[in-house]
């Protein structure tokens, strides 16, 4: 009977997982222990020290860096504000409405952003916001923003609303609640999780673009992926590896609290 | 993507004179800027470029004239098929086949080996795989570079260990391009295989070991079959966004190692593009996409009404 439980294992399996982990965070890793090197050459280490991080905030491209970030993140609250509250009333839409015919061709749309390859949504949003005479700036930049954001809040949101049984409504319907009490005292609190959840994925999403924020932010406003960008074309220099680090912690740290909050209603 | 099917169970009709009001919203924002777009962005490819940028809004083929043709410095000699740019579209298909390929052998035995662990160590395994995905491509790819660059961390440790004598040069060459875009979407090669093994019945691979099937031919012939939707569906949300990648080609590939995203990007920067052009570009790129996800989609349709 051994054989039989056997029967899932494969040898090598278990290696290749942990080297496809390994080949995922080792860039991570390295650039975020380079961050704390001493030495202005990215090249040699010199010892610990916070040297880079204490530049970012200070030195000679600080400036630009915290208008890049201030910009950054009101652009992503916004964006992700507007899109989380658009797939939550489309899910509420898509999944607590009966069946209906444009269904398939509503949830196409949902996810169009998701299939057109980035290039070509960067391209199309510049060509419309030019043939619309819509000046380039921050609010072109939050509205291209705002569509590539809906499906990524819409995932969360919809799946959590498919766990949802119907009995919670009907039994405030039954008790003389009206259709809106029903959606804002009952729905909407129960949906609380999965709407965190595709809000800080939106909020990510937003604030990691690059290629379509690229195509229509418009001469002289930057975003902090597109101020990276620049500073990088330049050569790789330390306190790039100082800001990516703090990015990527944010990133992971956001995205660890969506998967902790999503995670929550499984153990109802 | 399955967040569109609905249970019988959860089926719920309670708002349903205000469904027109709720997907309002979603409608109005997606036709007007997500579709409208792109069919804006048809109109452009078909229209006379303007030298600073832009457009002069008068009929014109010269856009995929420019791109499929070739007719000589003055224009004036007979068609020839102009090679340049379907050289760079084959180019990006090969780059991505291969960091398809690349995926597929790491990302395969990976979602085999999450899926087979114990129900509640599952959910961590695939958390640790999408973490990186959540992280700014552009840093991942900036690191990328730096950890492969001449003088970089990677070279070091191979020299320490005296693997090798001098530095290899894998940064500006087209291995360092596929182990970019490997590396920018190996979490979308896992995530789908590991779905489609989770689902598989372990019992059929018993029944085929009670037949005295070897291990390997229960795995060939038995699983593999039956899990191949879902490598399809890995091998697809690799290869189209590799298709038209822009930061791994530009930052890991240097000026030989050009793509379609960069040709792209180029007509729409500065004075010296031609928007035409990088809209017909946009274009063909969509075409070829579109009807990779349309074989796509009729080959899951019809694996659904075989199972």
């Amino acid at each position: 009977m051994a054989g039989r439980t056997n029967l899932r294992t494969i040898p090598g399996f278990r290696a290749l997982t942990l080297l496809c982990l390994f080949v995922l965070y080792a860039p991570l890793i390295v650039v975020t222990v380079y961050s704390f090197n001493a030495s202005a050459s990215i090249t040699n280490w010199e010892g610990l020290s916070l040297r880079w991080y204490w530049d970012v905030f200070t030195g000679p491209d600080s400036g630009k860096f915290k208008t890049a970030a201030a910009n950054s993140f009101l652009i992503a609250v916004s964006a992700a504000t507007i899109s989380t509250t658009i797939a939550t009333l489309a899910a509420t839409g898509m999944i607590r409405t009966g069946r209906f015919r444009a269904r398939t061709l509503s949830f196409g749309l949902i996810s169009l952003p998701l299939m057109v390859p980035e290039i070509v949504t960067a391209v199309a949003t510049l060509i419309f916001f030019n043939a619309i005479a819509l000046e380039r700036g921050l609010l072109s930049i939050l509205i291209a923003h705002v569509v590539f954001c809906i499906p990524f809040a819409y995932l969360p949101i919809s799946a959590r609303m498919q766990g949802i049984g119907p009995a919670y409504e009907e039994a405030a319907l039954d008790l003389y609640a009206t259709k809106r009490q029903t959606f804002t005292r009952i729905l909407l609190p129960l949906m609380a999780p999965g709407i965190v959840s595709g809000y800080l994925l939106a909020f990510i999403v937003s604030l990691d673009d690059f290629i379509i924020t690229n195509f229509v932010k418009g001469a002289g406003v930057e975003t902090l992926p597109t101020a990276i960008f620049g500073a990088v074309k330049r050569g790789i220099q330390p306190n790039i590896m100082a800001i990516s680090t703090l990015l990527l912690g944010l990133s992971i740290l956001l995205v660890t609290l969506s998967w902790l909050v999503s995670r929550s209603d499984t153990t109802k | 993507m399955a967040g569109g099917t609905v249970s019988g169970s959860t089926a719920s009709s309670t708002y349903r004179e205000a469904r027109g009001w709720l997907l309002l919203p979603a409608w109005s924002v997606l036709l007007f800027f997500s579709l409208a777009p792109v069919i804006m962005m048809l109109i452009y490819s078909f229209l006379t470029k303007e030298h600073r940028g832009g457009v002069i809004w008068e009929f014109s083929l010269s856009a995929y004239d420019q791109f499929f043709l070739d007719r000589g410095l003055f224009g004036d000699e007979p068609p020839r098929i102009q090679w340049t740019y379907i050289a760079i579209f084959w180019r990006s298909i090969w780059q991505a086949g291969a960091a398809t390929l690349m995926s597929l052998v790491v990302g395969f035995p990976t979602a085999y080996f999450i899926a087979t662990r114990p129900a509640t160590a599952r959910p961590l395994w695939v958390f640790l795989i999408t973490i990186p995905y959540w992280v700014n491509l552009l840093i991942r790819t900036v690191s990328m570079k730096f950890l492969l660059r001449e003088q970089g961390p990677l070279n070091d440790f191979l020299q320490w260990t005296g693997a090798i004598d001098s530095p290899l040069q894998i940064v500006n060459t087209n291995l360092a391009v596929q182990i970019g875009l490997f590396y920018s979407y190996l979490p979308f090669m896992v995530l789908p295989i590991y779905a489609a093994v989770e689902r598989y019945d372990f019992a059929l691979s018993e029944a085929a070991a009670d037949l005295y099937a070897s291990k390997w031919t229960t795995l060939r012939r038995i699983l593999l079959p039956a899990v191949k939707p879902g490598v399809i569906a890995g091998c697809i949300l690799v290869f189209v966004p590799s298709l038209g990648s822009f930061l791994a080609p530009d930052l890991l590939g240097g000026a030989r190692n050009f793509m379609i995203g960069s040709l792209i990007e180029e007509q729409f920067k500065g004075n010296a593009g031609n928007w035409p052009f990088g809209a017909a570009a946009s274009m063909i790129l969509l075409t070829l996409v579109l009807l990779l996800l349309l074989v796509f989609a009729r080959q899951q349709a019809r694996a659904e009404r075989r199972s």
